[in-house]
């Protein structure tokens, strides 16, 4: 409730007081843990190490040297035509050459399997802008969206914060691997109708956020399914899609709805964003691709709100439209991620740690659930602590992802050298061992 | 988590209302009831009749929504208490039926702001985009008096970039414009390199007389998103802002469109050089309350766009004085303090609040690049607050809103350059007024005059002896016959929701010197055939 005005003081929103921000969550108490004792190789050997952030630092080297031996697409130099529009343009269609780029590149990625019009792009500020602008334009306030668990703790507050809109789980177990099954999708739905919200749309992570796992065709068919029998909206966040450590595993909606010869495409929305595979968080660069010309113009006008910069629009576009460069920096990410990714299970199988089996991603799904003292979210929560404070490894647990099942946590292994990802291995094991005598 | 009966999956059917209608009726039946017994008119007639007639009506329209769906792509229910909704609900199944759209649901929202564009302040935009004027390659194209960008001094800022990037935008050798760094993620509210340079800015573009705190600032992509970010902190959907007339247009989408926050205008008149009464600041405030709507803040821009007349010190104080007796906010939108011209002095809320011992919880400032640097694409603004709690609400509310790291560093770069600040800031002073005089001078001789300005990019210019009749109407007119006899996009009063009919804002930055001549001549001939007509 906002301040009233018997104190002195002046009030605030109710959205600026609530606390669906969400950053009390042990998901972000970590990353505080992680800023007061940061480790560091070679000044703070003790410190925490951060396994709670999903950044890809694996293939910066490719960015820089890019940069360094193409520099026409981003000087402003004598002769060089663009700055002046480029400093002006605010236009929230974007610039085209950019948003031919994106669309290249995303085809790219899903290995010429489907085809991506520049004009069906709507430019955002990162991802985090892109999920909260589909909401408000798919949802009322009280109304939900359908999420499979366990899911981005981010959603909370990008999907629910401003909009008022509600999530709904849609609840997944290890039984299948966590994948969606058309009962609980029924479940999730009949529960958000008993409580009186209307469903708006189902959002998925594909590949998943935090499982590091693409989802199964057959699976994608029932959910798109799914969606066109309710009509309702389905939004598919594929914004680790390059993250995927073979190219062929990863399907993305877009080949169903081509497969399909686009019948009933109008429900369905992709996000997109250059902050995962490129490893360019920094640069805020998200994308709404929608088959829908309504959500399309709308979403191009509240992008009014979360505009990229013009100067970053040009420099990658130059960058992703230089097929030579895309192609190996996709390549080549998609082999040292695999590489880091077998380096970590390999190593938390030596420790006697399970991991879901994955294929895509910055992260692994890692099963602690044999060390917890009873099968509780509390007992997850003390189990995290300990990792936190006596091992110093910052991870996720599965609760802040509303797993349903307690002692699953979310590694990352992307955002750090190799070195420092034996050093956390080595941690574990002796953890483990230490936990063994006991 | 299993069923225990195998899923069937229904037919594929409308979506009718499945709610039980008892409450969403009686809600129906409630609300014309108060409205109508708030009228006039016998408890009985006045109240039971149109209530019964609304019910049978809103039965009737269930039914026939139900029977017209069946045989169209279902849209689904609402079950909504508003008549008015449903209505709207009818017709957009009727668009359905037509096919243009698909059947699936998007917001109430999104409905509003998908609708075409029937502002002129948008329409002009548009037209003048789609055939733009140029002197040599398109010289019968639309020309852009309509949006307020400034090119008069592009070439410092050419330059610069030249100077500096030389061969790379990284440039030389990891130096300050290298990726390293920047590339990862960032604060979300800006880094503290920008922030201090920032704060050196403004303080230079605002005479010198005040200084920026780096930590009261949460970096945004542009003043667009921090004036929607402040009013996501600081009211409710639902309640209200008071904003003197005219204002900037963009503040209708800003304030309203996903926040649900109204716009309560507070008219200003020639008589005064439009500049704001407390008295009528006061008088809206109380009719505004009267009728249910909490106020939460002024909302104004200083120096104001349109009129680009300056708040005094005194009227500064006045307005702290009012918000601090009805206990409401005031954002103070300065994002053309360093567009002043003349001799007139640019007084910040910030330097006020400085010396005096107001209560600065309640005072929250817009600014941005977009104007005083002419770099409205880089997307850099700021929310500047001195309340700890809005603050901190808005530090997490910016990442929906976020700058580019690599634009951040650009930034940065420039704005340290203080030899570089220090020419652009006074050549860009002297070539926007010598500007605005040539244009001014240029649309008095047409017999028209401009309010009194210290600041900005446009003029106000009363053309109301031009318009046929003495009306909104009227000023539409010659609003059209501008655009498209005349091919001259300005902005008309009505779409800065001015009071008075007549007055239009022309902005003269996006021209050279030798366009002002073509302008006039235009103006005039349309000028000719208005008065012939009247």
């Amino acid at each position: 409730m906002a301040i009233e005005i018997e104190q002195p003081s002046v009030g605030l929103s109710k959205v600026a007081v609530s606390e669906t921000h969400g950053e009390d969550s042990p998901y972000f108490a970590g990353w505080k843990a992680y800023d007061e004792n940061p480790y560091h190789e070679s000044s703070n050997q003790s410190g925490v190490i951060q396994m709670g952030l999903a950044e890809n630092q694996v293939s910066f080297d490719l960015l820089e040297k890019y940069l360094e031996e193409h520099s026409e697409g981003s000087s402003w130099g004598k002769g060089a035509p663009g700055f002046r529009e480029n400093a002006l343009f605010q236009d929230y269609h974007g610039l085209k050459s950019f948003r031919q780029a994106m669309a290249n590149f995303m085809e790219q990625i899903r290995g010429g399997r489907a085809k991506f019009d520049p004009d069906r792009i709507v430019l955002t500020a990162g991802a985090t802008a892109a999920n909260e602008l589909l909401t408000f334009i798919l949802a009322d306030p009280g109304d939900a969206l359908l999420v499979p668990t366990p899911y981005y703790p981010g959603f909370d507050r990008d999907l629910r914060w401003r909009t008022g809109v509600k999530i709904v789980p849609i609840h997944c177990d290890s039984s299948n691997n966590f994948q969606v099954t058309p009962q609980a999708l029924e479940a999730a739905y009949q529960c958000a109708e008993s409580m009186n919200f209307k469903v708006r749309g189902v959002l998925i992570t594909n590949p998943s956020n935090p499982l590091g796992a693409t989802i199964q065709r057959s699976v994608l068919e029932e959910i798109l399914d799914f969606a066109t029998r309710k009509n309702i909206h389905l939004v598919s966040d594929e914004i680790y899609c390059g993250s995927t450590f073979s190219s062929s595993e990863f399907i993305s909606v877009a080949e169903i709805l081509q497969t399909r010869d686009y019948k009933n495409s109008e429900r369905v929305h992709i996000v997109y964003s250059l902050s995962k595979d490129l490893g360019l968080p920094g640069f805020r660069v998200g994308t709404i691709y929608s088959y829908n010309d309504k959500v399309v113009t709308t979403a191009r006008r509240m992008s009014s709100f979360t505009l990229i910069s013009s100067q970053t629009q040009h420099l990658l576009a130059c960058m992703l439209s230089n097929k030579e460069f895309t192609e190996k920096y996709i390549k080549t990410n998609r082999e040292r991620l695999s590489k880091r990714y077998d380096m970590i299970i390999k190593g938390l199988k030596n420790a006697g740690i399970e991991c879901l089996k994955g294929n895509a991603g910055l992260f692994c799904w890692m099963n602690l659930s044999p060390l917890l003292e009873e099968p509780t979210r509390e007992a997850e929560l003390t189990l995290w602590k300990i990792i936190l404070n006596e091992v110093r490894l910052n991870i996720s647990p599965g609760s802040s992802c509303h797993c349903s099942e307690p002692g699953w946590f979310r590694v990352c292994f992307a955002n750090m050298s190799e070195q420092t990802l034996e050093v956390a291995l080595e941690r574990i094991h002796k953890f483990m061992e230490q936990r063994k005598r006991k | 988590m299993t069923l225990t009966r195998s899923i069937q999956y229904p037919n594929p059917e409308p979506e009718v209302q499945t709610r039980k209608p008892g409450r969403a009726t009686a809600m129906r039946l409630i609300v014309p009831l108060q409205g109508v017994v708030q009228g006039r008119g016998g408890l009985i007639f006045g109240s039971l009749i149109p209530c019964a007639l609304f019910y049978f009506l809103q039965l009737y329209l269930k039914r026939h929504r139900s029977s017209n769906s069946r045989s169209n792509p279902p849209s689904p229910s609402t079950s909504s208490p508003n008549l008015a909704e449903i209505t709207r609900t009818s017709s957009r199944s009727n668009l359905l039926s037509r096919g243009l759209i698909g059947p699936v649901r998007i917001s109430s929202r999104a409905m509003s702001i998908a609708k075409p564009n029937d502002s002129p302040y948008y329409i002009g935009l548009d037209k003048a985009s789609e055939d733009p004027y140029d002197r040599i390659s398109n010289p019968d194209g639309v020309i852009q008096l309509g949006l307020l960008e400034n090119r008069l001094c592009f070439d410092l800022i050419a330059k610069w970039m030249s100077e500096n990037l030389s061969d790379s935008m990284m440039g030389r050798e990891g130096g300050d414009l290298s990726i390293s760094g920047i590339t990862t993620y960032q604060p979300v509210d800006g880094t503290m390199e920008l922030k201090l340079a920032m704060a050196g800015f403004m303080s230079r573009v605002m005479g010198g007389t005040v200084s920026f705190e780096p930590s009261q600032m949460v970096l945004t992509a542009g003043a667009t998103p921090a004036i929607e970010t402040l009013c996501f902190c600081l009211a409710d959907h639902g309640n209200a802002f008071l904003v003197p007339t005219p204002y900037y247009p963009g503040f209708d989408r800003d304030v309203k469109w996903r926040t649900g926050v109204e716009l309560i205008p507070v008219h200003c008149r020639s008589t005064d050089n439009f500049i704001l009464s407390i008295t009528a600041l006061d008088q809206a405030f109380n009719q505004t309350r009267k009728r249910g709507t909490k106020i939460r803040g002024i909302l104004l821009s200083n120096p104001a766009n349109p009129v680009g007349n300056l708040l005094s010190r005194e009227m500064l104080y006045n307005l702290l004085d009012f918000a601090r007796e009805k206990n409401i906010h005031i954002i103070s939108d300065e994002i053309f303090a360093g567009t002043m011209y003349g001799n007139e002095e640019f007084v910040s809320m910030a330097e006020v609040l400085d010396s005096e011992n107001f209560d600065k919880n309640r005072v929250h400032i817009v600014y941005g690049l977009s104007k005083d640097l002419s770099l409205p694409g880089f997307r850099v603004g700021m929310i500047y607050s001195f309340n700890e709690n809005v603050l901190a609400a808005a530090r997490k509310l910016t990442r929906f809103s976020s700058i580019s790291a690599l634009t951040q560093r650009l930034v940065v770069s420039m704005l340290l350059d203080t030899r570089f600040i220090e020419e652009y800031i006074e050549t860009n002073k002297k070539r926007v007024q010598n500007m605005r005089d040539l244009f001014v001078a240029g649309l008095k001789t047409l017999g028209i005059r401009c309010a009194d300005s210290s600041a900005g990019f446009c003029c106000w210019a009363d053309m109301s002896k031009l318009i046929p009749t003495y009306s909104e109407k009227g000023e539409l007119e010659l609003w059209d016959k501008l655009l498209n006899v005349a091919k001259i996009n300005v902005t008309p009063g009505s779409a800065c929701h001015c009071i008075e009919p007549g007055w239009f804002r022309c902005c003269f930055t996006t021209l050279a010197q030798e366009d002002i001549p073509v302008v006039m001549e235009r103006i005039r001939k349309v000028a000719d055939t208005s008065t012939l007509c009247s």
